[in-house]
């Protein structure tokens, strides 16, 4: 596009043109296959696009264009922690040392990398109040199974192969069943208490000889904290059970609240909220994972040890035989873990509680400005993000939170969560982040305001959200219908090699 | 804080909006009892002498060695033009395109990422995106299980051992049964997957065989019987998974083309950096007729409200924030930006230079082969291979030591990553590819020819 003119971009496979690009490889000598076995040769060449760098480069940026980012404005995705992403952390990752170091390289070639990941163990297990700490896990979704199945392991290790049921409250996030699920659990949903929390007297009435574990998040997926936790915890420990703690939350909490200390067993931590560490689009993130005391034979191997001589070195195979094993090739998603350490040195224990100061802060200012013309469904003092609600509004106009969210966009802000947790009725998670100036919180609340009123006045304008974007509402139900995952034009296309 | 924007002012203002005199008065729902301890961290560093700690860290790692390590992770030329296009805010910064209005630049490049993948594994689908080789090729052993209602995987030994255990460790939550698949011991296949084996393993019809996992080249570097190997796991009643590399899709026939139900596999060579492990991207696919039980995002094209083509998320159902725990898998959000490395560095090579990459690290090995084998080395298996294989040399353990001291990475020393087999003891892999010089093979031959000189 440019500033004018048409946004969106035809495909890469539309723009190649046969005999464009190169100069990047040298040619291979002539014959460099013919050691291979005939059969075992591709006959027919993939079907890969050809451009000149221009070309190319022009696709990707103005493809990036079409995005909204962190870097482009105000985006308060409930449970996501957009916060933003410091430059210096993306600058240290690219140094040759870390991005050129091979995961199999010797320990003794490899002590700058391997310093940083024992120091980040300790760092990490010091805010959560863990006894240990396990790199490994490439995201959440990664470090909760990882949790879940050291729970298995402990139980068995006591010869306790009852415990089949894992309880989760009805405001978890997705990803807590599904993980009880691989861990070869069967999940039980246990209902919210009125007030948005964990109904103690329900999980108590679910809790016996056949629960493993119970998964929570604190502060919950509605923001709040769970001031029961402790009789919780309690609970669940005399159950003969083990508390796993979705720490997808942690940044209320910095310097507030241990959960290993607060009597958890286990919790995953995901860099790319609470440490920065940038979410991509869509990922890489990582989910570190501490344990307490009674889980940490058990955490995945290798573990990154301090040798006496003040080196360090990764566990050799088999030499911890309780470890629950691999879940992923080699130590884990380091560049992003190298970024996660930076941010956490550039802050100490200051800037860290302060991170949840302001994060907190943010998200009660907000929800103080939204009351009156948004549901606030659970008024007490938030943690860092809250639930405001359009059940009113849709009753009174139709309009819906949907409708709202898109409308934000024509606003130029990201939309929050909606629809999520799923127990609120036309709720929006809203997440400020610590990050926010004052003046970007103030003109969203004054847009989202401005939009409560349109949906009384010009509905339509409402519903038919956004007219900005570079594109319309889209057939959700045609894509799913009738799946179209791949570009099939050029495959069969043979272009010889222009010289 | 360092990047907070919040004066004093802000925040008294914040403060008084709320109608309270202390931000403490918001954490009082934390029951006094369960306050946590002081944080006993190391004080927070001005950017200046962050920076010098980072890189003094980072000139604490030898990345100056002449490396012949490969194992699952390869050095590759990345044209600094994908680099620069990675660094563009709205790529990195945004997330999960759950608004698809204002995620076009995103899902149109995961898109693409799905149909660049679809044309080097030759299959109808690729799900964007997995962790990594490993856990993406459990994720393929689960799909067989789900797909076949059995409960039984068969992996050849030949897979990276980090897969196996990998495997071992995700198929361990649902009772899932692993058994390994021996190599030929001897012979012109020795270091192949054992046919007669697997043969055997799969004849037992009180257990019956989901999926049977193979690599194209295998871990040993060495070009596997995929075809045959596919044929014996469909005349059982199995799935065939294909663990292959993404580079040598251009020249080795496709895992579509040989039979092969899935496709699991490392990214990592598409243009990533090895940066110790990860990020790295995780390959699966596979063809319509398992569509259902892929796990992972997918990005489908479709039209919006005004008729423009657009893209979307799409058979959403088969996720854990809509199916909780009857989901496919736990998976979510994971590696969008390493896809879109991928797309961007295939988009810069284009066919003929995927190519070129993949023939010229085939014709370095071949030179290293004969430099290492003048020095005195020998191959352990006598079968092709493509860019990687296995040499034995008497201590190895010693003599990769003693190259490292003078500037040679010899590659990976076998008993390090397979301690428990006798058959690799005193073996090394080692591995060329298109950024592998021949300054760097002569000096490694020469340097073993002098060690090997001394042993003897």
């Amino acid at each position: 596009m440019s500033v004018t003119g048409p946004r969106l971009q035809s495909t890469i496979f539309e723009k190649s043109r046969p005999g464009r690009g190169g100069g990047k490889i040298p040619h291979a000598p002539k014959g460099a296959l013919d050691r291979l076995p005939a059969a075992a040769r591709r006959s027919q060449p993939a079907a890969l696009p050809e451009l000149n760098e221009l070309e190319m480069v022009r696709h990707y940026v103005n493809l990036s264009q079409l995005n909204f980012a962190i870097d482009t404005g105000f985006y308060p995705l409930g449970s996501c922690t957009m916060k933003f992403n410091p430059k210096v952390n993306e600058w240290a990752a690219r140094l040759p040392g870390f991005a050129g170091l091979h995961p199999l390289a010797p320990d003794s070639t490899a002590q700058g990398t391997l310093q940083i990941l024992w120091e980040l163990e300790e760092i990490l297990a010091e805010i959560s109040g863990m006894a240990a700490v396990s790199l490994q896990p490439a995201a959440g979704a990664q470090g909760e199974l990882t949790g879940i199945l050291m729970i298995r392991a402990y139980h068995r290790s006591r010869g306790d192969l009852e415990r089949v049921e894992v309880l989760v409250p009805d405001s978890s996030h997705g990803t807590n069943p599904a993980t009880a699920t691989m861990a070869g659990f069967k999940t039980i949903t246990v209902p919210s208490a009125p007030d948005g929390g964990v109904d103690i007297d329900a999980f108590r009435a679910a809790l016996g000889p056949r629960t493993a574990a119970v998964m929570i998040t604190n502060p919950s997926t509605l923001g709040l904290f769970e001031s029961r936790i402790g009789e919780l915890l309690e609970a669940v420990h005399v159950a003969g059970a083990l508390a796993y703690m979705d720490g997808a939350n942690l940044n209320a909490i910095l310097g507030r609240f241990k959960p290993g200390e607060a009597g958890f067993d286990v919790m995953h931590i995901n860099t790319h909220k609470t440490f920065s560490t940038p979410h991509g689009g869509g990922g890489p993130g990582a989910g570190p994972v501490g344990v307490g005391p009674r889980l940490v034979p058990f955490l995945p191997a290798p573990r990154v040890l301090k040798v006496d001589d003040g080196t360090f070195r990764l566990e050799r195979p088999g030499e911890r035989p309780t470890s629950i094993g691999r879940l992923r090739s080699f130590v884990g998603n380091t560049g992003v873990l190298v970024r996660a350490y930076a941010y956490l040195r550039a802050h100490g224990a200051e800037g860290l509680a302060e991170v949840s100061q302001d994060a907190v802060l943010a998200a009660n200012y907000l929800k103080g400005r939204l009351a009156g013309t948004y549901d606030i469904p659970y008024e007490r003092h938030c943690k860092h993000e809250f639930v405001a609600s359009a059940a009113t509004i849709k009753r009174h106009t139709g309009i819906r939170t949907l409708d709202i969210a898109k409308r934000l966009i024509d606003y130029g802000f990201h939309p929050p969560t909606i629809y999520f947790p799923l127990i609120v009725e036309e709720g929006m998670l809203i997440e400020p982040t610590e990050t926010e100036a004052l003046e970007t919180l103030d003109a969203f609340a004054d847009a989202l305001i401005r939009i409560a009123a349109e949906a009384a006045e010009t509905p339509e304008l409402v519903h038919e959200a956004p007219h900005t974007a570079p594109v319309r509402r889209l057939d959700e139900a045609t894509a799913a219908r009738q799946p179209n995952l791949r570009w099939r034009a050029m495959t069969g296309v043979e272009t010889p090699c222009p010289d | 804080m360092p990047y907070g924007p919040h004066t004093l002012a802000d925040r008294e203002r914040m403060l008084e909006a709320i109608g309270i005199t202390s931000v403490d008065e918001l954490f009082d729902d934390i029951p006094a009892n369960l306050r946590a301890s002081r944080l006993d961290l190391p004080a927070g560093m001005p950017e200046l002498e962050l920076a010098a700690h980072l890189q003094a860290l980072a000139g604490r790692n030898r990345t100056d060695l002449a490396s012949f390590l490969g194992a699952g992770a390869y050095r590759h030329f990345q044209p600094p033009v994908v680099d620069q296009l990675l660094l563009r805010g709205e790529w990195y910064t945004a997330y999960t395109p759950y608004q698809p209005e204002v995620s076009q630049g995103t899902l149109q490049s995961i898109y693409e990422y799905q149909s660049l993948l679809a044309e080097l594994v030759a299959m109808d689908v690729v799900s964007a995106s997995h962790y990594d080789g490993a856990a993406a090729t459990a994720e393929a052993a689960l799909m067989t299980c789900r797909a076949t209602g059995r409960q039984r995987i068969l992996v050849s030994r030949a897979v990276h051992s980090h897969y196996r255990q990998t495997l071992a460790t995700y198929l361990s939550g649902g009772d899932l049964e692993l058994d390994q698949v021996p190599v030929v011991a001897a012979g012109p296949l020795a270091g192949t997957t054992d046919l007669a084996a697997l043969e055997a393993l799969l004849a037992d019809p009180a257990r019956p065989v989901a999926g049977v996992i193979a690599g194209q080249p295998n871990f040993y570097g060495l070009l596997e019987p995929m075809a045959e190997i596919g044929h014996l796991a469909h005349a059982a009643g199995g799935l065939f998974v294909a663990v292959v590399e993404p580079v040598s899709l251009a020249v080795l026939e496709p895992p579509g083309a040989y039979g092969a139900d899935i496709a699991a596999g490392e990214g990592q060579s598409l243009g990533i950096p090895t940066q110790y492990g990860g990020p790295y991207l995780g390959i699966l696919a596979t063809g319509d007729a398992l569509v259902r039980q892929i796990p992972g995002r997918l990005v489908g094209m479709t039209t919006d409200l005004d008729g423009q083509r657009a893209f979307v998320m799409t058979m959403r159902a088969r996720e854990q924030d809509i199916r909780r725990e009857r989901a496919a898998s736990n998976i979510c959000t994971n590696q969008a930006l390493l896809a879109l490395a991928a797309s961007i560095y295939l988009a810069t090579l284009g066919p003929h230079g995927l190519r070129d990459v993949a023939a010229l690290g085939a014709a370095r090995a071949a030179e290293l082969e004969a430099a290492l084998v003048e020095a005195g080395a020998e191959r352990l298996h006598p079968g092709p291979y493509l860019n990687e294989f296995l040499i034995r040399v008497p201590d190895a353990r010693a003599i990769h030591a003693r190259l490292l001291e003078r500037g040679v990475l010899a590659g990976l020393l076998m008993a390090d990553i397979e301690p428990g087999d006798p058959g690799l003891a005193d073996s090394l892999l080692v591995c060329a590819t298109e950024v592998t010089t021949g300054a760097e093979v002569a000096r490694f031959a020469a340097v073993l020819k002098a060690e090997l000189g001394t042993v003897r």
